[in-house]
C-alpha cells in the first residue's frame, strides 16, 4: 500500500503565527515550467494592517535589543537556513527554473548574506554615526536609529537571494518589517518565515504576506503607521505603478527606497554583487545629541 | 441637594414596588430567594452560541461609519486607577471635549468615569460641556466595607456633582444566597444618589453562572438601579458578549413586567471597534432599538476610544491610520 502524500500548507507569517489569509482566498503557484507546485495563501490589504499592527508592537523590543544580540540572532537564522539547505534548493529551483547545482549556488549566497549582515548589527553606528567637532564645549554626536516599522516590495524574480538581501539590512539595524513576497515566487518566502519562526527572532520583527503586489502595495504605501516602504519589488510587478505608491507613501512623509531604474523602468538589481551599506543607511534616522561637556 | 425625608420615602418605594412585583405582603430573603431562584435557568451553550453567531455579521461601510459614531457617543471615558493624577484626569477630560482634533465632526463620549474624589476636577474641566460625571462608589472595586462607608462615598461622589454613580454589589452577601441584604444595600445607595443616576456593577466574572448573572440583574432593578453594568475592569473575565446577552434579555423583560426601562452597560476588556459593533448588534437584536442611545446602552472603556478614532478616520482618508494620530491615554 503506498503512502498518503503529506502536502504542505502554505500559509503566511503574521506577529509569529502562521495564519491563513483574513480573506480566505489562496491561489495556484506554478513552477518555472508551468507546472502546479502549490496553493498559496493570497493575502489582502486587512492581512497586511494585521502585519502592520504586529511590527509596530515587535518595534519597541526589537529595537531595544542590543546591536550585539540582533547579531546573533541573524546568525542564527543563517545558521537554520543552512540546516534547511535542501528544502531550499528544490524550492528555489522549481520557482526560477535553476538546475539543482545553480539553485545551490544562489541558497549557498543567501545565507552568506545573511551572516554578512549579521557582522554589520553592531558596526552601523561606529560606521553611520560620528563624534561631529563643534565650536563649543559640548560633545555632538551623532548616532544612526532604526526608522521603525517599514513596509517592503520582495524582488519579484529572486525569491530567495532577493528576498533575504532587501529583509535583512532593515531588520539588522532594528526595524521590523511587512515584506509582501514576490507574487509568482512566493514559496520559499514562506519557508524563510519558518526559518525565522524558529532562530530567536521575536514574532512580529518579519511579517511575510504573499499577495498579488499589485493589489496590496497601495495599502501599505498609504498605511499611516509605516514610516519606510522599499519598492524594489515594483520592478516585474504585473500593474504596479511605483510613483503612484510613491505619492501615497507622502501622505505621512515615509522614507521611501526607490527601485533601480534603467532608462526610466524599474529593473531587479544584480542580487549577487557586493550589497553595500546602501540597504542600511536607507532606514535609518541620524540622532544628534549635545552635551554638555566640563573643563 | 436631597435631604433625608424624601430619601425616607424612596426607600419605602422601592420596597413596595419590589412587594409589587414579587406578589408578596413583606419583603423578606425568603421571598427572594424564591422569586429569583424561579426565573427560568440560562441555557449556557445556547446562550454562547446565539452570542457568537451575533458577532459574525458584517458591519460594512454607511452602516459602520453610523456604527462607529454612535459607539464613541456610548462611551463611558474611563480611568480608575491608584495612580491617577488630577492632570491625568484633565487630559481626560480634554480628549472627551476633542476626541480627535484632526477632525471636529467626531462626536464626543458620553461621560468621563473616575473615582469620587476626582469628580470636582473633572466636573471643573467638563464645565457645561453636556458631557457626565460618573464616579465610582461604595469600596469601590471590591465593595468590602460598612454601609455606612459605603452610602458617605456615594454622597461625597454627588456632593462633589457626579452625574451618575457606579456602585458595586456586595458579591459575598450575593453568592452566599443573601439577598435582602444586596436588596438594601442598592436600595439605600439610590436614596444616597439622589437625582444622579446608579449604575449597579454587578461584576459578573465574580459571579460565576449565567443564572447569577441574571438573578443579579433582576436584583438590582428591582431595588431601583437605573442601569445594569457587567464589571469593575479589575476581575477577569471582565465584560463578555453572552453576559451582556443575558443582562440584555433582563432588561427588555423586565421593561415588559413592570413598564420601566433599565439601561445596560458592559465595562472591560472592549477595546476594538470590532468588539464594540457585536455589542451594539447585540443591543439591537436582543433588547431592541429604543436602547441604542447613550441613555441606554454605555461602554464603559478607555483604550476602545483610540481605536474608533483609528477606524474613523480610516473611512475618512481611505488609508489606515496608526497610533501616531491619536492621543496617548
Amino acid at each position: 500500500m503506498s503512502r498518503l502524500d503529506v502536502r504542505k500548507t502554505y500559509k503566511l507569517y503574521i506577529g509569529g503565527k502562521f495564519p491563513r489569509s483574513e480573506s480566505g482566498r489562496s491561489y495556484e503557484v506554478v513552477s518555472a515550467t508551468g507546472d502546479f507546485i502549490a496553493n498559496a495563501a493570497m493575502g489582502s490589504r486587512k492581512d497586511v494592517r494585521d502585519a502592520v499592527v504586529a511590527a509596530r508592537g515587535a518595534l519597541g523590543g526589537w529595537s531595544g535589543t542590543t546591536a550585539y544580540n540582533r547579531g546573533q540572532v541573524l546568525y542564527r537564522v543563517a545558521e537554520v537556513l543552512e540546516g534547511r539547505r535542501a528544502q531550499f534548493v528544490d524550492e528555489v529551483g522549481a520557482a526560477e527554473g535553476l538546475p539543482a547545482r545553480a539553485a545551490g549556488a544562489v541558497v549557498d549566497a543567501a545565507i552568506d548574506r545573511v551572516v554578512w549582515y549579521a557582522g554589520w548589527t553592531d558596526k552601523i553606528a561606529q560606521v553611520l554615526g560620528n563624534l561631529n567637532p563643534v565650536a563649543g564645549p559640548f560633545f555632538n554626536v551623532s548616532a544612526p536609529e532604526p526608522t521603525g516599522v517599514v513596509g517592503i516590495l520582495a524582488p519579484q524574480s529572486s525569491s530567495l537571494l532577493g528576498l533575504v538581501s532587501v529583509i535583512a539590512p532593515v531588520i539588522a539595524s532594528g526595524n521590523t518589517v511587512v515584506v509582501v513576497t514576490s507574487a509568482d515566487r512566493p514559496l520559499p518566502a514562506v519557508t524563510l518565515g519558518e526559518v525565522l519562526a524558529t532562530s530567536d527572532v521575536p514574532g512580529g520583527v518579519v511579517n511575510i504576506i504573499t499577495a498579488r503586489t499589485a493589489e496590496v502595495a497601495t495599502w501599505l504605501a498609504a498605511h499611516r503607521d509605516v514610516n519606510a516602504i522599499d519598492l524594489t519589488g515594483v520592478a516585474g510587478a504585473d500593474g504596479v505603478d511605483w510613483a503612484a505608491l510613491e505619492a501615497e507613501a507622502a501622505g505621512n512623509l515615509k522614507r521611501v527606497y526607490r527601485p533601480a531604474l534603467v532608462g526610466g523602468a524599474p529593473v531587479e538589481p544584480d542580487w549577487t554583487a557586493d550589497p553595500g551599506l546602501g540597504r542600511i543607511r536607507a532606514f535609518v534616522e541620524t540622532k544628534t545629541v549635545w552635551h554638555p561637556k566640563g573643563l | 441637594m436631597v435631604t433625608v425625608s424624601t430619601t425616607t420615602r424612596t426607600a419605602q418605594d422601592l420596597t413596595a414596588q419590589a412587594r409589587d412585583v414579587l406578589g408578596v405582603s413583606r419583603l423578606t430573603n425568603h421571598a427572594l430567594t424564591s422569586w429569583l431562584h424561579g426565573l427560568p435557568g440560562v441555557d449556557q451553550v445556547g446562550c454562547e452560541a446565539r452570542a457568537a453567531s451575533l458577532g459574525t455579521r458584517s458591519v460594512k461601510t454607511t452602516s459602520k461609519a453610523w456604527a462607529i459614531d454612535t459607539a464613541i457617543g456610548m462611551i463611558d471615558l474611563t480611568t480608575l486607577e491608584g495612580s491617577d493624577t488630577v492632570g491625568k484626569v484633565r487630559s481626560l477630560c480634554a480628549k472627551a471635549l476633542v476626541p480627535d482634533p484632526l477632525d471636529g465632526t467626531t462626536p464626543r463620549p458620553a461621560a468621563i468615569c473616575v473615582y469620587g474624589d476626582m469628580v470636582a476636577t473633572a466636573k471643573a474641566a467638563l464645565g457645561d460641556s453636556g458631557i457626565h460625571v460618573a464616579a465610582v462608589a461604595t469600596a469601590f472595586p471590591s465593595g468590602r466595607a460598612s454601609m455606612p462607608v459605603k452610602l458617605a462615598d456615594t454622597r461625597d461622589a454627588v456632593e462633589a456633582g457626579a452625574d451618575e454613580i457606579d456602585m458595586v454589589i456586595d458579591r459575598g452577601a450575593f453568592l452566599a444566597g443573601d439577598y435582602l441584604t444586596v436588596f438594601n444595600q442598592i436600595a439605600e445607595v439610590k436614596m444616597a444618589c439622589g437625582a444622579a443616576h446608579l449604575k449597579v456593577i454587578m461584576e459578573t466574572g465574580e459571579l460565576v453562572t449565567y443564572d447569577n448573572v441574571r438573578r443579579a440583574s433582576y436584583l438590582s432593578m428591582l431595588a431601583g438601579g437605573d442601569f445594569i453594568k457587567t464589571s469593575t475592569g479589575k476581575v477577569q473575565p471582565a465584560a463578555t458578549l453572552p453576559v451582556t446577552l443575558v443582562m440584555l434579555e433582563a432588561v427588555r423583560d423586565w421593561r415588559e413586567l413592570t413598564g420601566s426601562q433599565v439601561g445596560v452597560k458592559p465595562a472591560g476588556g472592549i477595546k476594538t471597534t470590532k468588539d464594540a459593533i457585536k455589542y451594539l448588534v447585540m443591543v439591537s437584536e436582543i433588547a431592541g432599538d429604543d436602547w441604542l442611545t447613550p441613555e441606554w446602552f454605555r461602554f464603559g472603556a478607555s483604550s476602545l476610544l483610540n481605536d474608533l478614532i483609528l477606524q474613523r478616520q480610516k473611512l475618512a482618508t481611505g488609508a489606515y491610520s496608526g497610533a501616531d494620530y491619536v492621543t496617548i491615554d
